[in-house]
């Protein structure tokens, strides 16, 4: 298997500049011959979408929603990273990097994580330049604000709608060029699979989810811009409809899906509250600037949170990591969580939560200043829950929120399929084992407004501009294979909605493959999921027909590749026989009960390559290589 | 504002906290077959815990449903924060219920034992029904399309700072740029009128200094989708342009 990151040698913070430049062009008057697929219209896509477009090329997006702005980047709320220092306070693109890298673990590349937090400036000016209303100072300057991971206030925001603006600026953008006719855009169309010609991804197939018309489209690269994979835990932050279909299918067609085993959980989402609950609602981690995060000192205290004295709390973040305190690393907040709430000193009526206290906070800046910098998070809790954190502290408790690992890709973005490329959430390449607060959409946007428009042309040069027609058998075979995939499904007729086989895949993934994992837990999880999967294939009941509006049809499909994936996590889970960042293998810790990485035999991306139905996945291992950064146990005590 | 409003969910909420775990709940919804079908309102009835979302309470009679071998009843949904907003239900004659809320956000508590809950698609001819309660709100992303947007190209920015927005003005346009585009606005008009989606997106960017440039220019022939007109002959109209 090629296999090859293409980072150039050479010193870290000129390595982007000489790989732009080893680039090969594509002539303005060629890139309109030239015709991408865009899958996904989140940051990373529709930024993607809109300055390829502006560039010249043809493209084709994608959406399953009935419109770009509403994929889940758009419910992001705390902010976005970038190296300005306005502030003043120290910050520059090498701490920038420093604090990436370390945050994640020292599982990312120093090059790629490095170039993110070069190009981090210039996504904050593009976005200002498209209107993105951030937080100002009254001087009419950009506020800042300081978030998990990092000492220094590099996170612009808006109120708590960060992702939400962004997102309008990057559709506003795509809608630019849907109207200037460079982009042709298809919304309520699912991808089905990728086609592959002559060993190059040259095309897709989709389903019309109104009509159910299975029909392919032909281009010269796809882009998945598709995001993570977080509910295959079923219950996530994620959105209900996020799914991994799309890189699922690319990974059975050769491109080599990373790091699965790499998922957040995040520290701040509101506790489940029942059976019927369907998903799980995050709260910014921007509430731990203000918030204190404690539980009672005593096990199985049911007082009420204020007739709690402030001598019998447990302030237990500040406790264990005085410098950090409350914005510690989102791995390392979950994981005391759990600790303590596993020592049943966990409140609420599960007992599965803890408190984040605003009330210093509301004593010491007013209630208004409170208000003005999370009202909407506290409206967004009262409704939820019917309590007022004004006046009682909120319970929190982690959920599965992003995920790390994705499809592997080299410097420019591209997967091991020549053609294909992965980009944000979608694809491993940026935050290692954990992901820091407000780098997620510094990653989507950096990938599809700074990298992409860079890289394309380089692979785009080397192919001719012929089109290819959708006549071809490649892209028959792959249509015909989607038309018996939904004819399968429909046939079962067993005794299990879709829905309920997901809730089960959740709960074993939850348990065994979550917070904190155990080589003999993985093991028998595994077992369980392929059971699951062979009862999903005997005894799935998928109501309805394949050419109409299915809801049943389209869960059954996307969960038939959430159980194959949660399997690969497993497996992934299984092999790295360390803890770092958000894998928590319990075999493996520190006295303290810190993780306890194995950098000598660990330090590399474990990339698996499909080999087949019920055929175990092969391990191909990239070293990574730190020249920079020394790798030291992370400590944020 | 901030404080009535949450006072207000919580006089409610706290309310139907003594409520049993379960309530019964009758439910008329609009069933459509396609675009072309004739709709009409059937009747079930649930058994509900009040402090299920709305949505749960739909996603569990769906799982019913389907256990029967019958189909699904289709909502638009996705984030379920009340951000994205895809779900758009019409409930007991109003947008999104009685809460002033997204429909994701409403929570079975604010309804009753024994109650009828009325569940239709937005009703606006600018929206036809695609099936059940989806509807197609194409029409907002072509009022957009038609220049609601600031022409800047990617990399051709000027430093972040160099544009100082009064606070008070970048708070103002924020407040208009947190639409999330669900339709409800539509759906209420008794014209079916978008022009509070439309006003949103323009005062947003009449505020802002960055579109300045571009806004006396002619040549955007290509708005006036769905009657609304194009972005700058409203702004012009609005008396928002000097």
């Amino acid at each position: 298997m090629k296999f090859d990151s293409k980072i150039l040698e050479g010193p870290l913070a000129e390595k982007w500049t000489k790989h732009k430049f080893t680039q090969k062009l594509v002539n303005p008057a060629n890139k309109r011959k030239y015709d991408i697929i865009v899958v996904g219209t989140g940051l990373a896509g529709a930024s993607a979408a809109a300055s390829l477009a502006e560039l010249g090329y043809n493209v084709k997006a994608f959406t399953y929603h009935d419109s770009p702005r509403r994929a889940h980047s758009i419910a992001a709320q705390g902010g976005i990273n970038a190296a300005k220092n306005y502030q003043n306070d120290g910050d520059s693109v090498y701490r920038l990097f420093y604090d990436t890298i370390k945050g994640g673990d020292y599982r990312a590349r120093e090059g790629n994580v490095y170039r993110l937090a070069e190009v981090s400036v210039d996504i904050i000016d593009q976005c200002v330049a498209q209107g993105v209303p951030f937080a100002r100072e009254y001087g009419g300057l950009l506020a800042n604000r300081s978030f998990g991971g990092a000492q220094v206030s590099r996170t612009f925001y808006a109120r708590g709608q960060t992702g939400q603006q962004l997102l309008l600026g990057a559709y506003s953008a795509l809608s630019r060029q849907v109207a200037n006719g460079k982009v042709k855009m298809y919304t309520r169309t699912e991808v089905m699979d990728i086609v592959m010609v002559d060993g190059k991804a040259r095309g897709i197939v989709t389903r019309n989810l109104i009509t159910g018309k299975v029909e392919s489209h032909a281009g010269h690269a796809v882009l998945l811009c598709t995001g993570g994979y977080g509910n295959v835990f079923y219950l996530s932050t994620n959105a209900l409809n996020c799914n991994a279909s799309a890189t699922w299918r690319a990974h059975k067609k050769g491109a080599l899906f990373a790091n699965p085993c790499f998922t957040q959980i995040h520290p701040t989402c509101i506790p489940v509250s029942g059976e019927y609950q369907s998903k799980l609602t995050l709260m910014s981690e921007s509430l731990r600037n203000d918030g204190r995060v404690w539980v009672p000192k005593k096990a199985g205290d049911k007082r009420k949170p204020e007739d709690i004295p402030e001598a019998e709390r447990d302030y237990f973040l500040e406790r264990r990591y005085p410098s950090f305190g409350n914005l510690v690393p989102r791995d390392v907040a979950s994981r005391n969580a759990k600790y303590v709430c596993d020592e049943g000193r966990g409140v609420g009526e599960s007992g599965l939560a803890v408190y984040l206290d605003f009330a210093d906070a509301i004593k010491r800046d007013g209630m208004n200043t409170i208000s003005a910098k999370y009202g909407n998070l506290f409206d967004m809790y009262a409704m939820i829950t019917g309590e007022d954190p004004y006046k009682t502290p909120m319970r929190i408790y982690p959920a599965v929120h992003y995920t790390m690992g994705g499809l592997w890709v080299d410097y420019n973005l591209m997967t091991t399929v020549p053609g294909l490329y992965a980009m944000g959430e979608a694809n491993f390449s940026d935050h290692g084992a954990n992901r820091l607060g407000a780098s997620a959409l510094m990653q989507g946007l950096a990938d599809g407004y700074f990298v992409i428009p860079y890289t394309i042309g380089d692979y785009l040069a080397t192919m001719p501009a012929d089109k290819i027609t959708v006549d071809r058998p490649e892209f028959k075979e792959a249509e015909t294979g989607v038309v018996n995939l939904v004819k399968r499904l429909l046939s079962i007729n067993g005794q299990k909605t879709p829905g309920q086989i997901h809730k089960e895949l959740g709960k074993i993934m939850w348990d065994y493959c979550g917070m904190s994992r155990s080589a003999e837990g993985l093991k028998s999880a595994r077992e369980k999921v392929r059971a699951l999967k062979e009862e999903f294939w005997r005894n799935v009941k998928v109501v309805g027909t394949g050419d109409e509006l299915n809801l049943s049809l389209e869960k059954a499909s996307r969960v038939a590749d959430f159980l194959e994936l949660g399997e690969l996590m497993i497996v992934d889970a299984l092999n790295r026989n360390e803890s770092c960042g958000g894998h928590f293998r319990e075999e493996y810790q520190t006295e303290d009960g810190e993780a306890l990485r194995d950098d000598a035999n660990y330090a590399y991306v474990a990339a698996w390559e499909y080999k087949g139905p019920n055929q175990d996945a092969e391990l191909h291992k990239e070293e990574l290589i730190f020249e920079n950064v020394k790798l030291t146990q992370r400590s944020y005590k | 504002m901030l404080n009535e409003k949450r006072e207000f969910y919580l006089a409610l909420s706290i309310q139907h906290l003594n409520f049993e775990r379960r309530m019964n709940l009758k439910l008329r919804i609009w069933r459509q077959r396609d675009a072309n079908s004739k709709g009409a309102l059937v009747d079930y009835e649930v058994k509900v815990n009040p402090h299920m979302s709305f949505l749960e309470m739909l996603d569990e009679l769906n799982e019913t449903l389907q256990q029967k071998g019958q189909e699904p009843v289709a909502f638009d949904h996705d984030c379920r924060e009340g951000i994205c907003g895809s779900c758009n239900l019409f409930i007991n004659g109003r947008p999104h219920g009685p809460m002033q809320t997204t429909t994701c956000q409403l929570h079975m508590r604010h309804f009753h034992e024994g109650e009828t809950v009325v569940i239709e698609p937005w009703r606006a001819k600018a929206f036809p029904i695609v099936k059940d309660l989806i509807v197609d709100r194409s029409a907002f992303d072509r009022i957009v399309q038609a220049g609601g947007y600031i022409s800047v190209n990617t990399g051709s920015a000027r430093d972040a700072n160099e544009i100082p927005i009064p606070k008070i003005i970048a708070d103002e346009a924020f407040n208009s740029a947190a639409c999330i585009a669900c339709g409800a606005c539509v759906a209420a008009c008794k014209n079916a009128s978008a022009m509070l989606f439309v006003g949103a997106q323009i005062s947003k960017l009449a505020l802002l200094p960055q579109g300045k440039a571009e806004r006396k220019a002619t040549g955007r022939e290509n708005g006036g989708s769905d009657g609304c007109g194009g972005f700058w002959s409203l702004l012009q109209y609005r008396g928002l342009l000097g």
